[in-house]
């Protein structure tokens, strides 16, 4: 699969329709994320497997919007697996890129990185390389609905008493982006205080990623405290696909329901 | 066009959390967390993840800076060397090497603190060295 996204890359460089590609790259031992350009070595390009497929994954889209902000009027390719596309979508709806200044060049995710991230949908529809996994169920929202209501309810408030406020969660976030963060706003988080404010601080950043949320996983990955953010977020995007039909990501041309006034959309 | 990632360790504290210190045209972006760091794993805490923000802070010193007459003011590095040596000459003769006390620190190399800890003992003469954590 990398030779054949190596040979892609290296047309869309030497074709001059990309300026550059945002990908990721083998360094000093590490995996990082990477601008390719016009005459760059493509001999360290990585997808961000190392010793698992897809263990060594970064947010690629936010290095995108990092560059694209400088660069506006260039185009740029970027690595895209099923997830980032859906942030593609919403990066596109919420104006931080522009579609005709971005070439996905999408890669399908293996099944076993499938089961791992529970996802919905591993691949991207505009795929470049790899072959389609299957969808998986969504086994460990099921199981934190089995528990009754009081054994839920302590366990989420053990989970968030663990948070030591590093704001990981956020930073690594590719759907983070705004400049004034309501977990910055000293009237629902304390400022310089721990433990945390139970649950204000998960609970309001999972009502803002509600129609956001891509379910990429990097959260739970970059937490250091091992709090199981993925699946609060998974469990707020089933909320609202039960109640409006919604998946964020999934369609090219969507509206959130979110930012709709008036009755409800139909199911 | 030039984009980077450099790899490096936090300064902040001992763990030694390894990042990438994102940079767009010379000018840092961003902190990124090392997934394949066998001592982060990909994680950091408050500190790493704004380790960025004060190297290119306003409020950053460059310059070294003297209390004169009740004000700082920039001085040279000589100068300040100078002073910062006849201070300490002028302690020690007065009321002994162990009047004086050195504070070795995280956000420096191991190097860097053997060199005080070297400078504490054979120039002063002292062996009061502590560290900034148990300030
Ligand atoms: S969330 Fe899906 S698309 Fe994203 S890395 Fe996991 S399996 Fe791949
Ligand atoms: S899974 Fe976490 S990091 Fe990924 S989009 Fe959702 S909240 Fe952001
Ligand atoms: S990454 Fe984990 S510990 Fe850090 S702020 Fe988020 S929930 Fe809390
Ligand atoms: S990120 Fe935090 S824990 Fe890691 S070295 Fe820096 S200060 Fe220490």
């Amino acid at each position: 699969m990398i030779d054949h996204i190596k040979k892609k890359i290296n047309e869309l460089l030497s074709g001059g329709s990309v300026k550059g590609v945002i990908a990721l790259a083998n360094a000093n031992g590490h995996v990082a994320p990477c601008l390719f350009q016009k005459g760059d070595d493509l001999e360290k390009l990585s997808l961000g497997d190392r010793e698992t497929a897809g263990d060594a994954r970064y947010p690629l889209n936010k290095v995108l919007i990092t560059i694209a902000r400088q660069y506006p009027d260039e185009v740029f390719g970027v690595l895209t697996r099923g997830c980032d596309e859906r942030g593609l979508h919403i990066l596109y709806r919420l104006n931080q890129l522009m579609p005709d200044k971005v070439v996905p060049i999408g890669i399908s995710c293996p099944q076993s990185l499938a089961i791992q991230c529970e996802c919905k949908k591993p691949w991207p529809d505009d795929m470049t390389a790899g072959e389609k996994s299957e969808a998986v169920a969504q086994k460990r929202v099921q199981d934190a609905e089995g528990k009754d209501l009081k054994e839920r309810f302590d366990y989420w408030a053990n989970q968030f008493l663990k948070c030591v406020k590093c704001y990981g969660c956020r930073d690594i976030c590719p759907m983070c982006f705004c400049k004034e963060c309501s977990l910055e706003c000293e009237d629902l988080v304390s400022k310089g205080d721990l433990p945390v404010d139970i649950p204000v601080f998960h609970l309001t950043r999972a009502m803002h990623m509600a129609d956001r949320c891509i379910d990429c996983g990097l959260c739970e990955e970059a937490c250091p405290s091992g709090i199981p953010l993925r699946l609060l977020y998974k469990k707020t995007a089933g909320i609202m696909n039960a109640e409006f039909g919604f998946t964020s990501g999934i369609d090219k041309n969507e509206t959130s329901p979110l930012s709709m006034m008036g009755p409800a959309p139909k199911k | 066009m030039d984009y980077r990632n450099t790899l490096t360790t936090c300064t902040y504290c001992g763990c030694g959390c390894n990042f990438f210190l994102e940079s767009l045209d010379g000018r840092l972006t961003g902190t990124i967390p090392c997934k394949t760091s066998p001592v982060n794993e990909g994680k950091l805490c408050i500190k790493g993840w704004n380790v960025h923000q004060f190297v290119q802070s306003e409020k950053r010193l460059t310059k070294p800076l003297l209390r004169k007459n009740g004000e700082l003011v920039e001085v040279s590095w000589d100068e300040a060397l100078n002073f910062v040596a006849s201070g300490l000459k002028a302690a020690k003769s007065a009321s002994g090497a162990d009047s004086i006390g050195f504070f070795a620190s995280a956000k420096v190399t191991n190097e860097e603190n053997y060199l005080m800890q070297k400078f504490a003992r054979a120039a002063v003469g002292t062996n009061n060295i502590d560290h900034c954590a148990r300030l």
